[in-house]
C-alpha cells in the first residue's frame, strides 16, 4: 500500500512540478471547445444542442494528447525497469501512475467544464449531468488510454499510433457521456447513460491495469 | 439484345450495382494477384538461396 | 491439432498441397454465386435491382467480423501457447479482413445512396463496421510500428485481444447511440426478412468469400514464411559457410578456437 501511494505521489509531484503539464491539457481543452462556435456559428440554439458533444470530444482529444507522458519518460530513462523490479505488482504500479494521470488530466477538465459550458451555451440544466458524466468517465479515459500508451512504447511515431489505437476504446465513454447531457436536456433523464458510463469505468478499473501491465512487460523485455 | 441491355441497366440502378461489384472484384482480384506474385517471388528467392548454398 | 502444424516445414507441405484446391473451389463457388446474384435472383419488390448489392455487402460484413475473430483467436494462441505459426496467421489475416471491411463499407454506401439519398448513412451496422475498420488499421499499424519484429507481433496480439473484448461493448454503444438519434424513418440497411430466393445466393457468395479468404491466407502465410527463411539464410548462411562468415566478421582467433 505504501509503495502504491509512494508511486502515486511521485508521479503527481513530477507532473505538478512542471506545471505546464496540467496547463497544457487545460489549455488544449479550452481552445478546442472555443473553436467550435467559430466553426459552426454562434447561434445559441445550435450550440446548446451540440454542447455536450463538443465538450466531450474536446475532453477526449485533450486526454489523447496527454497520454504520451504516462509511461514514455520513465521508459526512456530506465525508471520503468525499476518500477517493474519493485515488489509492487506491475498491475498496481500501472494503476498508481494512471490514477496520478487522472488527477492531473481528467479531474482538472471536469472542474473547468462548467465554465466552458457557458461558452457553448449549454442549458444550465445540463451542466450537473455534464460534470458528473466527466467525473465518472474521465477515469475510464485515463485507464483505457494507459493500455494504448503502454502498447505503443518504443514505436516509431507513437503520437499518431496512440490516437488510432485508442479511438475504438474511447467511443463508448463518448457516446454515453454526451448522450447523458443530451438526454438531460430533452427531459428523458440521464440516469441510464450515467449508469452505463459508470459501468465502463468500473469494468476498466480491474481490466485496464491487467492489459497495461502485460503491454509494459512486452516493452521491457 | 434488349434483354441484355435491360440486364446491364439494372432497372436504373446500374450506376450503383456495377461499381459495387466492380470495386469488390478490383479489391479482391488485386489482392489475389498481388499475393500470388509475392508468393511466387518468395518461393523463387528461397529456391535460389537454398540451391546455391546446397551446392557448396 | 494445432501442435501438428507448429512445425513450419510441415505447414508448408500441407498448405502447398491444399492451396490449389482452395483456389479452384473459391473460383468455382464465386462463379456460381456471381451468376446467381447478378442474373438469377429476382429483384426486390421495394428496392428493385439495387438489392443485388446486398449479395456482396452482407457476405463482406460477415467476413470482416469473422476474420477479426480469427485474428483475435490466433493472437490468443500466440500469447498463451506461443504457437510459432499463430502470429503469422494473425498478421496474414488482418489485411485480408481489412479489405473485406472496406468492400463492406463501400458497397454499403452504394446501396444506401439510391435508397436514402446520401452517400453515407450512420446506420448502426455500417457504423460498427467503420469502427471495425479502425480496429484493423490499428492492429496493422501497431504490428508494423516497431523495428523489432517480435515486439510488434506481441503488441499486436495484445491489441487484438483488447479489441475483441471491446467489440461487443462498441456494438452495444453504437446501437444505443443509433436508437437515441433515430430520425422518424427507420434507417436500416437490411430491409425486410430475406426470402429464400435471396438467401441462397447470399450463402453461396458467403461460402465463396470464405474459400477465397482461405486461399489468400495460406498464400500470405507461405509467403511470410518463405521470406523469413530467405532473410535468415542471407543473414546467417547455411552451416557450410558459417565458419567462413565468422572468420570474416570477427577475425581469425575466434573462428579457429
Amino acid at each position: 500500500m505504501a509503495a502504491f501511494l509512494g508511486l502515486f505521489r511521485r508521479d503527481l509531484r513530477l507532473a505538478l512540478r512542471q506545471g505546464g503539464e496540467v496547463g497544457l491539457v487545460l489549455g488544449f481543452f479550452t481552445l478546442a471547445v472555443l473553436l467550435f462556435p467559430f466553426g459552426v456559428g454562434p447561434e445559441p440554439e445550435l450550440l446548446d444542442r451540440i454542447a455536450g458533444g463538443i465538450i466531450w470530444v474536446a475532453a477526449l482529444l485533450a486526454a489523447v494528447l496527454s497520454l504520451d507522458r504516462l509511461f514514455a519518460a520513465d521508459h526512456a530513462d530506465g525508471g520503468l525497469d525499476l518500477i517493474a523490479l519493485s515488489p509492487l505488482p506491475l498491475e498496481l504500479s500501472a494503476l498508481a501512475k494512471i490514477m496520478a494521470h487522472w488527477v492531473t488530466t481528467g479531474l482538472p477538465l471536469t472542474v473547468i467544464s462548467p465554465l466552458l459550458a457557458l461558452f457553448v451555451n449549454l442549458d444550465p440544466e445540463g451542466i450537473p449531468v455534464l460534470t458528473l458524466g466527466l467525473l465518472l468517465g474521465t477515469p475510464a479515459l485515463s485507464l483505457l488510454g494507459g493500455i494504448a500508451a503502454a502498447l505503443t512504447l518504443g514505436a516509431r511515431r507513437p503520437g499518431v499510433l496512440v490516437s488510432l489505437v485508442v479511438l475504438p476504446l474511447y467511443l463508448p465513454p463518448l457516446i454515453f457521456g454526451s448522450g447523458a447531457v443530451e438526454a438531460s436536456l430533452t427531459g428523458d433523464g440521464a440516469y441510464a447513460h450515467l449508469l452505463l458510463l459508470g459501468a465502463v469505468t468500473l469494468a476498466a478499473l480491474p481490466l485496464a491495469p491487467l492489459a497495461t501491465a502485460a503491454a509494459l512487460r512486452q516493452a521491457l523485455d | 439484345m434488349s434483354a441484355f441491355a435491360d440486364w446491364l441497366a439494372m432497372g436504373g440502378y446500374a450506376g450503383f450495382v456495377w461499381p459495387a461489384y466492380g470495386l469488390a472484384a478490383a479489391v479482391l482480384g488485386g489482392l489475389s494477384l498481388y499475393y500470388w506474385s509475392r508468393h511466387r517471388r518468395s518461393a523463387a528467392d528461397l529456391d535460389r538461396l537454398q540451391g546455391s548454398a546446397g551446392r557448396r | 491439432m494445432l501442435s501438428r502444424f507448429a512445425n513450419p516445414a510441415r505447414f508448408m507441405r500441407v498448405s502447398g498441397a491444399a492451396l490449389p484446391w482452395f483456389g479452384a473451389a473459391a473460383a468455382a463457388v464465386l462463379a456460381v454465386g456471381l451468376v446467381w446474384s447478378l442474373a438469377i435472383a429476382p429483384p426486390d419488390y421495394q428496392q428493385g435491382e439495387s438489392v443485388r448489392i446486398m449479395f456482396i455487402h452482407v457476405p463482406a460484413a460477415w467476413m470482416s467480423l469473422s476474420v477479426y475473430l480469427l485474428v483475435a483467436m490466433a493472437s490468443a494462441v500466440a500469447l498463451v501457447w506461443r504457437h510459432p505459426l499463430a502470429e503469422v496467421a494473425a498478421q496474414a489475416a488482418a489485411p485480408i479482413g481489412a479489405a473485406f471491411t472496406l468492400i463492406c463499407l463501400a458497397t454499403g454506401s452504394l446501396w444506401g445512396r439510391p435508397m436514402w439519398g446520401t452517400w453515407w448513412v450512420w446506420d448502426a451496422r455500417l457504423t460498427s463496421v467503420l469502427v471495425l475498420f479502425f480496429l484493423y488499421l490499428g492492429y496493422i499499424a501497431l504490428v508494423n510500428a516497431f523495428d523489432d519484429r517480435d515486439r510488434g507481433a506481441r503488441a499486436g496480439s495484445l491489441l487484438a485481444l483488447v479489441g475483441v473484448v471491446n467489440l461487443p461493448i462498441i456494438k452495444f454503444s453504437v446501437d444505443w447511440w443509433n436508437t437515441l438519434h433515430q430520425p422518424a424513418s427507420v434507417v436500416k440497411l437490411g430491409g425486410p426478412t430475406i426470402a429464400t430466393s435471396m438467401l441462397l445466393p447470399l450463402l453461396v457468395m458467403a461460402v465463396g468469400f470464405m474459400l477465397l479468404f482461405g486461399w489468400l491466407l495460406l498464400l500470405r502465410m507461405r509467403t511470410i514464411l518463405n521470406e523469413r527463411k530467405a532473410e535468415a539464410l542471407r543473414l546467417y548462411g547455411q552451416p557450410a559457410n558459417r565458419r567462413e562468415r565468422a572468420e570474416a566478421l570477427t577475425g581469425d582467433a575466434v573462428a579457429r578456437s
